[in-house]
C-alpha cells in the first residue's frame, strides 16, 4: 500500500482562446501547465495560489470534469486521464468534490433529502428505504437536524449549506475529496466549525483530501503537505511545517509574509511583491515569476527553472536554489 | 485633542417585508484625528450599515437613522441638509467599498471618475484637475497614470481597480477615510500592497481611517483601536492591545481562538463558537450572544448588558465578564 492514491504526471490543461472575425483559435490559456503531484491515502495535500493560478482548473481536471490536454492522472493505479464518460462513472464514486459556494452548487429547487439521495440513485446504492436511511445517517454525520430533509437550500445559513455540500460529497464513501475553497465564503466563527468537521471525517473514514485554497493559514492547519501553484505550475512543495518555516521559493516566502498576523505585537517584516499575476495566455518567458520576483537574476529571464529536490519531500523550482545546490 | 468622529447611541432601522429590522442598535464609538479604528464583526453584525449611516448613504426609503447623533468635526451629520452632506461626502469624508468592480462606473473612463470629484468640490480648471488626477494615481502606485486616465474599469485588474477607488476617495485629501472591507476581494499579496498603501497615505496626509473588516489579522496590523460588533450591538471596544491581549467578552475571546494561525499545530481541533448568529428579526430578549455563550447565566435571558469599564479605554458589554 505504498503506492499513492492519486498521482498526476506532467498534467496540462490548455483552454483555446477564440478571437478575430472567424473565431479561430490563435492562443491558448495555459491554465494548468505541466503539474506533477501525488496524494497519499489518508493524507491532505494543500494546494495554494492566488486567483487565476489554475488551482481550480487543476482540481476539476483531476475530478475529470475537464479533459486534460496532455499528461496522466492515475487514481489507485488506474490511468483515468482519457477515460470516456461511461468508463469514468464507477470511479466518480471514489472522487468527489466540495465547492466554494454551496448556494450555487446545491439545486435551489430540490429538498435536502433529494440532493443527498441523488448520488445514491445514480450509483444504484440500494432501494428506497436503504437510501432514506443513508440520507438520515449523512445528516447526523455532518450535524444537521433531521427535519432538514424536507427543506430547501435557501432555508439554511452559509455554514449549514456547506455541511450539506459535505454530506453529499461523502454520500458514496469516496476515497478522495477535492475541496475547492470550502471555507472562504464563511464567517470566521463558522469556518472553524467546518474545518473541524473535515478533519474529523478524515480521521473517521480515512479520506484523502486535495484541499484548494488561497488562505495559507487555513491550508497549513488542515494539510500534511502543501503545494504552491503559480501560473499553472507547482513552484514549491513539501511538508506543511517545512513550507511554513523554511520556504525556499521567493513567491512562497512573500505569500507567507503577506498574511496579516492576528497579533498586534507581531512586527511585520514584509517584503511586498509588486505587480499582479500575469495573464496565463501570455506567460512571461523564463521563470514565470521573474517580473515580480525581488531576487531575480540573469538566468531567470532566460530559462524555466528545473525542479530541485532539497530533501526527500521538499522540492522547489527556482534558479536561486539550483545555484545554491551546485555551490 | 477633540475626536474627529463621534457616534452616540446610533440606531438604524430597515423596513423589510417581514417587519422592521434594527440593524444598528445603540452603537457608540469615537475616531481620533489621524488614528485608525477597526470595526470588526461577522456578516450581518451591522458594521457596514454603521458606515453607511455616517455617510448618510442608507438606501432610501427602506433605511433610516431612528435616533442617536453622529458628530464629525463637531457637526451633527444627522441634522445636515442633503446639500450640506454632499459637500462633505467625497471631500472631507472619503469612502472605499469592498467590490471595486461594482463601485466604479463601467462606462466612464478612470479620468472622468476622478476629476468628477474635483469638479464637484473645487473650482479647478479641467487641466489642473487632470494634473491632480495623474498625481493621485501616481501616489496610489498605478504605473503610467497618463495612459490609465483614458481607460475603463474593465481594462484594470482587481488590485488596480481598488487603487483607483482609493484614489477617488483621497483626491480631495479627506480627514476621514471609511474603508469597508477594502481588501476582502483581493489576493493576499495584493492585500498587503493595498494595506501598506493606505498606511503610507495616512502618514502623509494625516487622515483618520475607519477600517471595517472581518479579518482579525488586518485589524491587528493596521488599527490602534478596535470596536467589536455582534448582531447590531457593540460588545467590546478598546485599544488593539486590550482586545487581542485581554479580551473580556466571550464572543471576542471565541473569535480570537477560532482562527487557524500559521504557528498552530496542524490538524488540531480548532475552538469553535457553537451555533450561529440570531436573525435580527427574532432577537432574544436580554443578551444577544446568550445562545452561543459559555458564560451564560439565567440573568442573561432577560437583562441586556450595559457597557462597563474595564479600564479607562477598554469597555465590555457582558454581565459575567468579571467571573469567567
Amino acid at each position: 500500500m505504498t503506492q499513492p492514491l492519486l498521482t498526476v504526471d506532467n498534467l496540462k490543461l490548455h483552454f483555446p482562446v477564440k478571437s478575430g472575425l472567424l473565431r479561430r483559435t490563435a492562443l491558448y490559456n495555459r491554465a494548468v501547465d505541466g503539474v506533477t503531484l501525488h496524494v497519499k491515502r489518508g493524507e491532505t495535500l494543500g494546494l495554494v495560489g492566488e486567483s487565476g493560478c489554475g488551482k481550480t482548473s487543476l482540481g476539476r481536471c483531476i475530478a475529470r470534469l475537464y479533459k486534460p490536454t496532455s499528461g496522466q492522472i492515475h487514481f489507485d493505479g488506474q490511468d483515468i486521464s482519457h477515460l470516456t464518460h461511461k468508463a469514468m462513472l464507477p470511479i466518480r464514486q471514489d472522487i468527489q468534490m466540495i465547492f466554494q459556494d454551496p448556494m450555487e452548487s446545491l439545486n435551489a429547487r430540490h429538498t435536502i433529502g433529494d440532493i443527498l439521495e441523488e448520488p445514491l440513485i445514480i450509483h444504484r446504492a440500494g432501494e428506497y428505504a436503504v437510501r432514506q436511511q443513508r440520507v438520515r445517517a449523512l445528516l447526523d454525520i455532518v450535524g444537521l437536524p433531521m427535519r432538514s430533509i424536507s427543506r430547501y437550500p435557501f432555508e439554511f445559513s452559509g455554514g449549514q449549506r456547506q455541511r450539506i455540500g459535505i454530506a453529499r460529497a461523502i454520500a458514496l464513501n469516496p476515497r478522495l475529496i477535492i475541496c475547492d475553497e470550502p471555507v472562504s465564503a464563511l464567517d470566521v466563527s463558522i469556518q472553524s466549525q467546518i474545518l473541524n468537521l473535515l478533519i474529523e471525517l478524515q480521521k473517521e473514514y480515512g479520506l484523502s483530501y486535495l484541499f484548494i485554497a488561497h488562505d495559507l493559514a487555513v491550508v497549513k492547519h488542515v494539510s500534511d503537505r502543501i503545494a504552491i501553484m503559480y501560473l499553472g505550475k507547482i513552484i514549491e512543495e513539501g511538508p506543511s511545517q517545512l513550507i511554513y518555516s523554511q520556504a525556499r521559493h521567493p513567491y512562497t516566502q512573500s505569500l507567507i509574509n503577506a498574511i496579516p498576523v492576528p497579533d498586534p505585537h507581531h512586527k511585520r517584516q514584509r517584503e511586498i511583491i509588486v505587480g499582479d499575476v500575469p495573464s496565463p495566455i501570455h506567460p512571461p518567458g523564463g521563470c514565470s515569476f521573474h517580473p515580480r520576483c525581488p531576487r531575480q537574476f540573469t538566468p531567470c529571464l532566460a530559462k524555466q527553472p528545473a525542479q530541485v529536490t532539497l530533501s526527500e519531500q521538499h522540492k522547489v523550482s527556482c534558479h536561486l536554489s539550483a545555484s545554491h545546490d551546485a555551490s | 485633542m477633540p475626536n474627529l468622529l463621534e457616534i452616540h447611541d446610533l440606531v438604524t432601522e430597515f423596513d423589510t417585508d417581514e417587519g422592521v429590522v434594527r440593524a444598528v442598535d445603540q452603537v457608540s464609538f469615537e475616531v481620533k484625528p489621524g488614528a485608525t479604528l477597526g470595526l470588526v464583526g461577522e456578516s450581518g453584525c451591522g458594521k457596514s450599515v454603521t458606515a453607511l449611516s455616517v455617510m448618510q448613504l442608507l438606501p432610501n426609503p427602506a433605511g433610516r437613522i431612528v435616533s442617536g447623533n453622529i458628530f464629525f468635526q463637531g457637526l451633527d451629520l444627522t441634522h445636515l441638509s442633503i446639500a450640506e452632506m454632499e459637500n462633505l461626502r467625497g471631500n472631507e469624508i472619503g469612502m472605499v467599498f469592498q467590490e471595486p468592480m461594482t463601485a466604479l462606473n463601467p462606462v466612464q473612463t478612470i479620468g472622468r471618475q476622478l476629476t468628477e470629484v474635483l469638479h464637484l468640490h473645487t473650482d479647478q480648471s479641467d487641466a489642473s484637475a487632470l494634473q491632480a488626477a495623474v498625481e493621485i494615481l501616481e501616489k496610489v502606485g498605478i504605473p503610467s497614470p497618463e495612459i490609465r486616465l483614458s481607460e475603463y474599469p474593465h481594462q484594470l485588474s482587481g488590485g488596480m481597480r481598488q487603487r483607483v477607488l482609493i484614489a477617488i476617495a483621497l483626491i480631495c485629501s479627506p480627514s476621514l477615510l471609511i474603508a469597508d472591507e477594502p481588501t476582502t476581494a483581493l489576493d493576499v499579496t495584493i492585500q498587503a500592497q493595498i494595506l501598506d498603501l493606505i498606511e503610507n497615505l495616512q502618514k502623509q496626509l494625516g487622515m483618520a481611517v475607519l477600517m471595517i473588516t472581518h479579518d482579525l489579522g488586518v485589524i491587528a496590523e493596521t488599527c490602534q483601536d478596535v470596536v467589536v460588533m455582534y448582531a447590531g450591538k457593540v460588545v467590546e471596544k478598546g485599544s488593539v492591545f486590550d482586545i487581542f491581549d485581554h479580551p473580556k467578552h466571550p464572543y471576542t475571546q471565541g473569535l480570537l481562538r477560532s482562527i487557524p494561525r500559521l504557528d498552530s499545530p496542524a490538524k488540531s481541533k480548532l475552538e469553535v463558537i457553537d451555533g450561529m448568529v440570531p436573525g435580527l428579526l427574532d432577537l432574544p430578549s436580554g443578551c444577544r450572544f446568550q445562545n452561543r455563550c459559555p458564560l451564560k447565566t439565567a440573568q442573561c435571558e432577560y437583562t441586556s448588558p450595559a457597557m462597563e469599564l474595564v479600564n479607562s479605554n477598554h469597555q465590555v458589554s457582558c454581565l459575567n465578564w468579571k467571573n469567567p
